[in-house]
């Protein structure tokens, strides 16, 4: 188009790809492990209301837990089997956290139960139900409930719905190797989306490096869609919903606001394949796809993985070499490291990524101190200046922080940590200073209530 | 399937580094970028040069080594970056400059410049400029005797005066040479830029030949380690305020390429203005800084009473750079009116 849209932002990163493992690898199923471990709190917002007891035996794609009000989902069985126990269970986040122990039945013909269809012809707020009733989250790794980035406010409006397929992660694959192979998915997921939000266009943006992905879902896009397809530049971190909304629609969600302030509403495409693919069939999410690579994993690829798969089935499946030293959930820029194997895969987990030594011993040791090079301030796709953040988040002065340096702005891709030559853990001081502020404002209300 | 017993390593993301150099990579560059200006101010001046670098480093050396050591801090000489001011320091110093006073201004650059604001990274001035100025101040006569560039003796005998015992007045025992700047000023005698260019005549050790400084500066641009507003703010600024000038009263006031060319001006911009501590973080506060910087080198030059403002007008906009900071702040995300 004529300059309309200008496909990249200031600042941002080029981390290496690593991308050309995976991405031609097809997408695979997983089999069923053992035991498998599915909490009751796999998105933000509240922790479903478990509905089975123990010794109960379930039906793959049951209703395990019930949505807990708006903000929160539905959870379903990923497999035919009997639950073994209702208990707490490790997390990614280090805490115990409420969940159903399931063990699933050795050679189960896993056909999956179907709750009520919701076609096309549904209303708005049917839909919305059976988008929540179908326990779907923000796949990209955010873990939102779906449904309630849908729901416009009253007085607020939709015009444009987005669908995130930029993937800026490195090692990442999962909606590249979704938009090439689920397009009818996708495509449908956006018309139940139109509908639910009353936008009148929807918009693909796709990083220039899954150029195959953006021709595949052009060929098949139906003449009475009104969606386009727009490429952006691979650059880190494009795939951000506020950066993806700058350069698209030229529009800035203002500060502490949501994609809605701008008439938005954001939905990755893998969610969005999920809501085409689901919906028709009345059924909930009982797996993902999850790229699980890098350089310490033998079988890679692109596997669609039961939730609730603890992490160590996972890579003994795929195999690991014998020098591995880090695992993260999610990319290498954002993901969270592991070193409990036994937590299990929940729905916002796009990614498995193993590392070895070589690359434990090339990360960054010595940390210098801050010579004030600007390299952060280059980086900071929300023009920020992460080394002044840095420096005040050393001095604790956190209120200053939030206050002066828009620290709240900071959605913590990890540009500035990546480039910094002083090799300064920015995002780690960041999450601190945003953690304290969190409990000053806690420990605050509290006192003035009580 | 193969079990996994292994014990795995937690860290915060993001899990990879951009690589391309840490901070002694950095400062390792910038002493390789500066190693041409250092072998031609040997050439130029002969022994007494060599003597005035070699010293001026293993004072700065040696005083952050004590000081560290005095101070029960980790040792710090090995971040490559008090070579980096004891080589700068070194390439400005005049080449016949008494070597107590060498050491003595060097131990001032480095405690009073650098160490008492918490080493480096938390210096406000550039603390090569810091020793110097503090010699100007106090052996102003010492600190602008220059020995003439290519002398034929130059390898095989040095001045009295670098030999001069401590606390000695120096005696100078050859012809102060004026420096192509001094000569303008004072006795209106021009020197050719091309002169300048090559280094063909005196000056500071390290500051004569403008060719090899820029080609010094253009491998830390290409490198990506040095913010190029910096030095194109000064040069522009320079550039067209003695273009300006020189058209209104060419009698008066010297044309551009000697300005540019002459004295400090090619060694500060390149050097010295981009000590990235002591300059703005931003792109447009880097712009200004250097526009800053160029004016008060056209001031000091034109109507001061000193042939030469480098030095002073770094050292002034260093103390600026903190409230260039404070005033340009990028626009945050969401916050501004546009993106």
């Amino acid at each position: 188009m004529f300059g309309l849209t200008k496909r990249t932002f200031r600042h941002g990163i080029h981390p290496p790809e690593q991308k050309d493992e995976t991405a031609q690898l097809a997408i695979r199923h997983f089999p069923f492990a053992p035991l498998m471990l599915i909490p009751l709190h796999q998105h933000i917002g509240k922790a479903a209301i478990c509905i089975v007891h123990e010794n109960q035996e379930i039906v793959r794609g049951q209703l395990l837990g019930k949505p807990n009000g708006f903000m929160s989902t539905a959870i379903h069985s990923p497999a035919e089997g009997i639950v073994k126990r209702i208990g707490l269970m490790p997390s990614a986040q280090g805490k115990m956290v409420e969940g159903i122990y399931l063990q699933p039945y050795e050679g189960s013909t896993q056909e999956i139960s179907c709750g009520e269809p919701c076609g096309l012809t549904a209303s708005p707020e049917e839909i919305l139900t059976a988008i929540q009733q179908a326990g779907i989250v923000g796949l990209g790794g955010a873990a939102f409930p779906t449904h309630a980035k849908l729901k416009a406010p009253e007085g607020k409006t939709i015009d444009t719905l987005l669908i995130n397929g930029a993937e800026c992660e490195p090692y990442l694959t999962t909606d590249h190797r979704v938009m090439l192979e689920q397009h009818q998915d996708i495509f449908l997921g956006i018309r139940y989306l139109l509908k639910v939000t009353g936008a009148q266009q929807a918009i693909i943006g796709i990083e220039k490096n899954k150029q195959n992905a953006a021709d595949m879902l052009q060929q098949h896009l139906p003449a009475d869609l009104s969606a386009k397809i727009e490429i952006v530049n691979t650059k880190y971190p494009q795939g951000a919903e506020k950066i993806l909304i700058n350069v698209l629609l030229g529009r800035v969600v203002p500060s502490g606001g949501h994609s809605m302030d701008v008439h938005v509403a954001g939905v990755n495409v893998a969610t969005c394949a999920e809501i085409g693919r689901l919906l028709p069939l009345g059924q909930g999410i009982q797996e993902r796809v999850i790229t699980v690579g890098g350089p310490g994993i033998i079988k890679k690829g692109n596997y669609r993985i039961p939730i609730g798969t603890p992490l160590r089935f996972i890579l003994e499946t795929v195999g690991v070499t014998d020098d591995i030293s880090t695992i993260f959930l999610g990319g290498p820029m954002m993901g969270q490291a592991i070193n409990n194997l036994d937590i299990p895969i929940t729905k916002g987990v796009s990614g498995v990524i193993a590392f070895t030594q070589q690359q434990y011993r090339e990360r960054p040791e010595k940390i210098y101190p801050c010579i004030h090079c600007g390299r952060c301030v280059d980086a900071c796709p929300m023009s920020l200046i992460p080394s002044q953040l840095g420096l005040l988040a050393r001095n604790e002065q956190f209120t200053t922080m939030a206050e002066q340096f828009h620290l709240n702005e900071c959605f913590e891709c990890g540009a500035c940590s990546f480039v910094c030559p002083s090799h300064i853990p920015l995002v780690q001081l960041f999450r601190v200073a945003k953690h304290s502020l969190k409990k000053e404002i806690h420990s605050k209300s509290h006192s003035t209530t009580s | 399937m193969k079990k996994i017993k292994k014990t795995l390593h937690i860290e915060s993301s993001p899990h990879i580094h951009a690589g391309g150099g840490n901070v002694e990579t950095i400062m390792r560059n910038v002493v390789y970028a500066l190693i041409p200006t250092a072998l031609f101010a040997v050439v130029a001046f002969g022994l007494s040069a060599l003597l005035v670098i070699v010293v001026a480093i293993l004072s700065c050396v040696i005083t952050e080594r004590v000081l560290c050591f005095l101070s029960k801090q980790n040792n710090t000489v090995n971040d490559w970056s008090i070579i980096i001011t004891g080589l700068i320091y070194g390439l400005t110093l005049p080449p016949g400059l008494a070597l107590w006073m060498v050491f003595v201004g060097a131990v001032f650059a480095v405690a009073i410049g650098k160490f008492i604001f918490g080493g480096l990274g938390y210096n406000p001035f550039n603390p090569a400029l810091v020793g110097r100025a503090f010699l100007q101040a106090a052996f102003p006569s010492s600190m602008t005797n220059w020995s003439p560039a290519f002398s034929d003796d130059r390898f095989t005998s040095l001045p009295s005066s670098i030999l001069t015992l401590p606390l000695a007045s120096p005696v100078y025992d050859q012809l102060s040479s004026a420096t192509p700047l001094a000569a303008h000023k004072f006795d209106n005698i021009d020197t050719a830029p091309m002169d300048l260019l090559l280094g063909l005549s005196s000056g500071s050790t390290g500051e004569t030949c403008a060719i090899l400084i820029l080609a010094g500066g253009l491998y830390l641009i290409a490198r990506n380690m040095m913010n190029w507003r910096i030095p194109v703010g000064i040069l522009l600024t320079v550039f067209v305020l003695s273009s300006l000038f020189h058209g209104l009263e060419p009698d008066k006031y010297p044309g551009a390429w000697f300005m540019l060319f002459s004295g400090g001006l090619m060694l500060g911009a390149m050097f010295m203005a981009t000590d990235p501590v002591a300059s703005p973080i931003t792109h447009l506060g880097c712009l200004l800084y250097g526009i800053l910087i160029g004016l008060l080198i056209v001031l000091i030059r034109l109507w001061g009473g000193l042939p030469e403002g480098v030095m002073y007008a770094i050292l002034f906009a260093n103390a600026v750079s903190p409230h260039i900071d404070r005033w340009i702040q990028p626009t945050a995300f969401g916050t501004g009116n546009s993106p």
